[in-house]
């Protein structure tokens, strides 16, 4: 019994969730490296505008991406209440810039609910399923899908 | 364990290919000396010997019958001319095959294994005898290899004496195995000499006392002889003489080795390799063995300080005398890069410090920058010492090419040869390993394109056979590369023409010679009609100017119909570590490379002329050069008039352009460490790299030469910014 339970324990597993331009997302909390406070970046000459420049990370040149213009939303100013979260794709550190993180949910995948058919391609590949969390609706990003993307247009 | 010793024995392998490859190119420029020829030799012996321990069957076969063939080199039995050079060389290659093969496993191209060996077999005479080598294993005895018995050749008496010395037992060398190997030669008698060993209380431990004298009835001559100590000469006086053959001399010889303590045979450097001799089995165990056990056992005693003066003389006369390598240290390249990344961060600490000290409020800092100053200096100290380490000669890679040319001239059924110059160029490890591919191909397209057939060529007037001179050298902080053929050029025509034909350039597009040139760098554009299996694998010249600028460098092409091509490669020196200048452009904070800036001014508004609509030229000293403005052209502010503060970093472009970047103002000149952007955003046109600076945020290192190539050509036809938008559309 105790066993059981257990088990039904495991196959939870711990979201970040965070607000991009007033939506909710979020991310695996095994995707997230660390979560910072918003500073400049060095601006990078000729970059897209998801883009926003490059940071330093304890020696290491990281880029970080604005995750509203990545997505489509609107975009505000960076601030100091704004928070750069540092996620680890393919190996390498990269930055992405969210309003706000809320909270560290705990999710059955059960819960996990196919993305809804949408009519824009890039929606439908950067978000991996949407969860229901207190009659809110949160975006599961799909990371690979929006940072190797976003790679390829800098290459 | 057989992992690690096995992973040894092909880093050695490695080295001893080198040094073979070194010495057949030094024996095809002409240089047939002993000497050269004994290093060639005892490298595809020591790869025998190696690969035999290990049962590499194959290995050692080719090895053997390249050996042999070596061998009567040696003794002057073969004369080399050029055909067998020639079939020494690809033999070298296919025994640098073999090793690759057997050590990532993989299958040899059998047929070309047997054209070999039976090309080598040619040169092998008949009698030689068949060594057959076993594997062994850990303290196993050696196997026996028979040797040859010549009944009928005549037999002669040779005194031989031997004394071991100290350094002899230290490397592993064993006086027993020599007995043995020489008791196979013929009749041996062995006589043990302890005149010098000392009283018990006088010998010192693993000192060498003893001395043999050896009588040998052999048909066998002197150089035989020889070839039993060869491994442990210099490490033992020795002394040959045979009655009625120059004994006076050798006496004489002898009698001086003597006196100066020196090995007799050959001058050469005592390479400590294993005992490779082929070893009969202990049937008729001579004499010495009790004489060595009880070299084995005694601590043995302090000699006269006459003694130890001669070997003192000895061992210095050696390592003057040596022609082998310098003593090297491998270390994992891990551990040199950690120590790297550790000296980028003292760099980065250091300009933190300083600034830190600037913002205290203290109004006496003089004792406190000295310091600082000296913590520069022993910082630089460290990291240049660090990049040394890292620094390697060309020449591995310059012989990697030889080859490559060798079987592109093959393949075309051309005659091409590889000249190198500037071997000993020291370039980062890195550089070095990432330009073997781009270099690949350059040189094979210069193979298979640039050199004409032998016919094309005699119709033209030019020797039969294409030259291809590989250079390398420092020019001014950074390392250029060139490839120069003396081929039939480009066919700029025919270029242009494939360009339109794939729809790279507007048919109506007007280039000038060297953008022509240049179109070859553009992804998708390969000249070969049909992809032959030499160059043009359907990657292009594309990938050649990746890799390159990938490392912070730079190709070019210059071209003249009738003569040839010229492929130049400009790279830094390192990727560590430049000394640049902090410049702000519209309020970023830049670094500027000192290597690129000729000089720096502030400028005015007299100096400034316009030229056409937006063009702007300032005059320096009665010239006029282009001003470009940095800003403009990295985008962060639109160009409009609005010129910057008036601050201008004079520079110099590869192919001698002048051109003046307008910055905001001119902060400092320090130290930076490159951070490389590769991976983090791609390409950034106009950036080669960044930096962090000492409070800690990034800024972008600017790459003056495509600022200025972005900007002057932006009205024609622009190769980067195309590429970009191509890519980016």
């Amino acid at each position: 019994m105790q066993l059981q339970a257990e088990t039904k324990h495991t196959e939870h597993s711990e979201f970040v969730s965070f607000t991009v331009a007033s939506q909710a997302f979020c991310l695996k909390i095994t995707q997230i490296r660390e979560i910072r406070r918003w500073q400049p970046v060095t601006v990078l000459p000729h970059a897209p505008a998801d883009v926003l420049g490059v940071m330093n990370l304890r020696g290491a040149v990281i880029p970080i991406y604005d995750l509203s213009a990545r997505f489509g939303l609107e975009q505000a100013e960076a601030s100091e209440r704004n928070v750069v979260i540092v996620v680890s794709v393919h190996d390498k550190p990269v930055g992405l810039l969210a309003e706000s993180v809320s909270e560290i949910i705990s999710i059955d995948p059960e819960d996990i609910q196919e993305t809804p058919q949408v009519d824009s391609r890039n929606t439908m590949d950067f978000i991996q399923g949407i969860i229901s969390q207190n009659d809110e609706m949160v975006r599961i990003i799909n990371l690979n899908a929006v940072i190797a993307s976003t790679e390829q247009v800098a290459l | 364990m057989t992992g690690s010793i096995m992973d040894t024995f092909f880093e050695e392998c490695e080295e001893l290919l080198e040094a073979m490859d070194a010495g057949l190119a030094a024996i095809e420029e002409g240089d047939q000396d002993a000497e050269t020829v004994n290093a060639v030799f005892r490298a595809v012996h020591s790869i025998k010997g190696g690969a035999g321990a290990f049962g590499l069957d194959d290995l050692v076969a080719f090895a053997h019958n390249f050996e042999t063939v070596f061998d009567d080199v040696r003794s002057n039995k073969l004369q080399l001319d050029e055909k067998l050079v020639q079939l020494l060389f690809r033999a070298s290659d296919h025994l640098s095959d073999l090793v690759t093969c057997a050590r990532d496993g993989g299958e040899v191209d059998q047929a070309h294994h047997d054209v070999l060996i039976s090309a080598l077999g040619e040169y092998i005479d008949d009698d030689e005898e068949e060594l057959v080598f076993e594997p062994m294993g850990v303290g196993a005895a050696f196997d026996p290899a028979p040797l040859p018995s010549l009944a009928e050749a005549k037999e002669a008496t040779f005194d031989i004496r031997f004394h071991p010395l100290k350094e002899m037992f230290d490397t592993g060398n064993e006086p027993y195995f020599l007995f043995q190997a020489l008791s196979d030669l013929g009749e041996l008698t062995v006589r043990l000499d302890d005149s010098e060993l000392p009283g018990y209380d006088a010998m010192e431990d693993g000192e060498s006392y003893l001395s043999w004298e050896l009588t040998l009835v052999t048909s066998e001559n002197r150089s035989a002889i020889e070839a039993v100590f060869e491994f442990v000469e210099g490490l033992c006086e020795l002394s040959i003489s045979s009655e009625g053959e120059e004994e006076a001399d050798a006496d004489a010889l002898a009698a001086l080795n003597a006196a100066f303590g020196l090995p007799p045979v050959e001058e050469e450097s005592a390479v400590a390799l294993p005992l490779e001799q082929p070893v009969p089995d202990a049937v008729e165990t001579p004499a010495p063995v009790d004489a060595v056990a009880e070299v084995e056992v005694t601590p043995v005693p302090e000699v006269e300080s006459e003694k130890v003066a001669i070997k003192a003389a000895g061992s210095k006369k050696e390592s003057t005398k040596s022609s082998g390598p310098k003593p090297t240290l491998r270390v994992e390249l891990d551990r040199v890069d950690r120590l790297i990344n550790a000296v980028g961060e003292l760099i980065i600490n250091h300009s933190m410090l300083a600034q830190q000290i600037a913002n205290l409020d203290v109004s006496d800092t003089r004792d406190v920058e000295t310091e600082l100053e000296g913590f520069k200096n022993l910082a630089r100290d460290i990291q240049e010492g660090v990049m040394a380490i890292r620094a390697q000669p060309v020449k591995p890679l310059f012989q990697r090419m030889a080859r490559i040319v060798r079987e592109a001239s093959a393949a075309t059924g051309k005659t091409a040869k590889l000249i190198t110059i500037g071997e000993t160029t020291e370039v980062d490890k890195t550089v070095i390993e990432r330009l073997a591919d781009p270099l690949t191909h350059i040189l094979r397209n210069a193979v298979d394109h640039g050199i004409e057939s032998p016919e094309a060529r005699a119709a033209a007037g030019k020797e039969k056979g294409g030259e291809i001179t590989l250079t390398a050298a420092h020019r001014s902080g950074s390392v250029c590369i060139e490839v120069k053929d003396d081929g039939a050029g480009l066919n700029r025509k025919k270029i242009r023409q494939i360009a339109i034909d794939k729809g790279l350039i507007p048919e109506n597009a007007e280039l000038n010679d060297s953008e022509i040139d240049n179109l070859l760098f553009l992804p998708g554009f390969s000249t070969a009609k049909e992809i032959s299996n030499l160059s043009g694998r359907g990657v292009g010249m594309d990938v050649v100017k990746n890799a390159v600028t990938a490392l912070g460098g730079r190709v070019n092409i210059s071209s003249n119909p009738g003569q040839g091509s010229v492929f130049s490669i400009i790279l830094p020196l390192t990727l560590a570590v430049m000394d640049g200048m902090v410049v702000s452009v519209a309020g970023h904070t830049m670094v500027v490379p000192i290597t690129a800036i000729v000089e720096t001014m502030r400028g005015n508004d007299d100096m400034i002329n316009n030229l056409g609509a937006d063009g702007t030229l300032l005059s320096i000293r009665g010239s006029f050069v282009p001003i470009c403005d940095v800003a403009g052209s990295l985008g962060l502010r639109s160009n409009t008039g609005d010129e910057p503060a008036g601050v201008y970093l004079l520079v110099e472009t590869e192919n001698g352009d002048r051109c003046a970047l307008a910055v905001d103002d001119i902060h400092d000149q320090r130290q930076v460490v490159i951070k490389s952007l590769d991976g983090v955003c791609g390409n950034v046109p106009g950036v080669s790299a960044a930096t962090i600076l000492g409070d800690g945020k990034i800024a972008m290192i600017l790459d003056p030469e495509s600022i200025v190539t972005a900007s002057s050509s932006a009205a024609v036809f622009d190769t980067d910014r195309r590429m970009s938008n191509a890519i980016a559309s």
